[in-house]
């Protein structure tokens, strides 16, 4: 059931970009996320694109690993271009067939629609592959620690967040394991009527729910068994630390975002004067 | 009738990326009706995946080559994995997580009730299954199953596996993490199992010692392969056997080892602690008489103390004691 879950599966190899600092690597993906909303023109989207096949490239990873990730929400992109490309009425008309009409502006928006979605999920994709759940709750903590000085609890959350990271797979195992004992007592989850699929899936949230409970509590006396919280300070296993690999990494992304949005703002004809360059009349 | 026909089956885990493993290679298993099999293995040997496939929980993944037949069906059939299901009746490893329902009853009920039965066979059934694994009816049926010990959880669990009636039954280490008394009555559990309904039995467990005292046949997985086949007895009496699979031999295996090495003699491959319990007390009536020889007994009971050390559940060192006060 929980087969295609690949998305945020670390891909264990040995790369650069796997070595890369967790912080940059998080602030890099928040830069390029945040970044790909102010693409217009094609020729930066064909930027941005061309900085994420390198990237995969550098990372040594099966580019198929990357686009399983976006196979998950297929679904959401399909349905977001089906509206665009149906409900964009400005623009000249190509399409005109009773209540269907498809305009010009339509297809460029919906195209530029999917381009996003695809970019923007295989390149946060690209964070969770190449780094370790820890790494990153260890980088979160560390780019939060500022928020210690107006009292936020930074190391509590950050404790949180990696219990509940660490607990994902165990959850999906544990998911399984109670999917297979119920469907050996016949539990019916992907046939049968729509009553008989409900009381399939309560008998495995009962208990996924109750375990998880159980859990919780024995992890909690666990810790405190280790003295979690009778110290103020805590030391780390491991020491995060910048590296000249990283001051590149860095200017690569945010020089790629310079041009885009250098692209958008102040030289918008230069993009669209490349789109028509490359995509000659169809612009 | 074989019960159990399993012809080449082969399973790879995630085939194709870094996580890739091979579960199971080949596997040919014929188990006869009437057999208590134990399926023996260190972990990550292929033990779970094989019974498994037993009820179609996982396809076969190779049909052209690997076949299971269970009792005549077929798990590559579609139509017959369905029947499977309740053909082949699985208690997972610690089933008392498994528990959902707010009574007992109903949670026993369960599998009946996807057989479609009438609820009349619905309740004679899960009567029957609750006095099998000893729990009375009319105490339990209405109580939380959260409310139960640990032990009477793994029973209900159970008894919600029985209900179906089943004609093999596959335990996945059904003792793990029982109490000594809780094992031996589960175990004596699995025998009257047999006797009233389901004929052919699987256990999979790491523990020798208790598939020692309940199995007919013995296999033994490394790797996705079947190293080993054969008679309890065969097996782990086979000292560098069982170590090449990876396993612990059993404690009784282990006693008479080192009373053989200390120039004891015994009868050959004691497996279980009744039988060495009975071999040492015969050795004793033996050399009644001779005076000497309650120093040897002495020496046999010191040395099984030593053992009591390593392995609390070695009955023998309970006992002997008793048993030497009353014969020398």
């Amino acid at each position: 059931m929980f087969k295609d879950v690949a998305f945020g599966q670390y891909y264990p190899t040995r790369s650069p970009v796997h070595r890369l600092d967790a912080r940059v690597k998080l602030l890099l993906t928040l830069a390029y996320v945040v970044g790909m909303f102010f693409i217009k023109s094609y020729f930066g989207f064909i930027l941005m694109a061309a900085l994420l096949v390198f990237t995969v490239i550098v990372a040594r990873l099966p580019i198929l690993s990357v686009l399983r990730s976006v196979r998950g929400v297929m679904l959401i992109v399909l349905i977001t271009a089906i509206l665009n490309l149906f409900l964009v009425k400005d623009g000249e008309v190509l399409v005109h067939w009773r209540f269907i009409t498809i305009t010009s502006n339509g297809v460029h928006l919906t195209i530029k629609m999917v381009l996003r979605l695809v970019l923007l999920i295989s390149g946060a994709s690209l964070l969770s592959l190449t780094t370790t759940p820890v790494e990153i709750a260890d980088g979160l903590e560390s780019l939060m620690s500022p928020l210690k000085l107006i009292k936020v609890p930074v190391r509590d959350i950050a404790m949180i967040m990696s219990i509940a990271l660490r607990f994902i797979p165990t959850l999906f195992e544990e998911t399984n394991k109670l999917i297979a004992a119920q469907k050996a007592r016949g539990a019916a989850f992907d046939s049968g009527s729509l009553f008989a699929r409900i009381r399939a899936m309560v008998s495995v949230l009962i208990p996924l729910i109750v375990n998880s409970f159980r859990r919780a509590d024995e992890l909690a006396f666990a810790m405190d068994a280790r003295c979690y919280n009778a110290t103020d300070k805590r030391t780390k296993y491991k020491r995060m630390t910048l590296r000249f690999a990283d001051l590149i990494a860095a200017l690569l992304v945010l020089g790629t975002i310079v041009v885009v949005l250098l692209d958008r703002y102040y030289f918008a004809s230069v993009g669209i004067y490349m789109d028509k360059l490359i995509f000659g009349g169809l612009v | 009738m074989s019960a159990i026909e399993i012809k080449d089956l082969s399973f790879i885990y995630s085939k194709g990326t870094p996580y890739q493993k091979q579960a199971l290679k080949d596997v040919d298993l014929s188990v006869e009706e009437g057999t208590v099999l134990g399926v023996v293995g260190a972990t990550g040997s292929g033990k779970s995946t094989l019974i498994q496939h037993l009820n179609g929980l996982i396809r076969i993944q190779d049909k052209k080559r690997g076949s299971v037949v269970v009792n005549g069906l077929d798990a590559s059939k579609r139509k017959e994995r369905a029947r499977l299901r309740f053909e082949v009746g699985m208690v997972f490893q610690y089933p008392e997580y498994q528990l959902f329902e707010d009574t007992v009853a109903k949670d026993v009920a369960f599998g009946p009730k996807n057989m479609k039965l009438s609820k009349e066979e619905i309740d004679l059934r899960v009567r029957r299954a609750l006095e099998l694994v000893g729990l009375n009816y009319e105490g339990f049926a209405e109580r939380s199953p959260f409310d139960l010990s640990g032990g009477e959880k793994r029973r209900v669990a159970i008894a919600g596996v029985i209900a179906m009636q089943p004609k093999v039954l596959v335990l996945d280490e059904p003792v793990a993490g029982l109490d000594p008394v809780g094992r031996r009555e589960l175990l004596d559990l699995i025998g009257r199992l047999r006797r009233e309904v389901s004929p052919t039995v699987l256990i999979v467990s790491h523990n020798m010692d208790d598939i020692a005292s309940v199995a007919d046949r013995v296999i033994a997985l490394k790797d996705g392969e079947i190293v080993a086949d054969g008679t309890p007895k065969q097996i782990f009496g086979d000292r560098a056997l069982v170590e090449s699979i990876g396993l612990e031999v059993p404690p009784a295996k282990r006693v008479a080892d080192m009373l053989e090495e200390r120039g004891i003699q015994l009868p050959p491959q004691i497996i279980d602690m009744d039988e060495l319990e009975e071999a040492l007390a015969a050795l004793l009536k033996q050399k009644e008489g001779i005076a000497d020889e309650a120093q040897t007994a002495e020496a046999t009971c010191a040395e099984e103390g030593d053992m009591r050390s390593q392995d609390d559940s070695c009955a023998v060192c309970r006992k002997t004691p008793d048993e030497e006060g009353e014969d020398v």
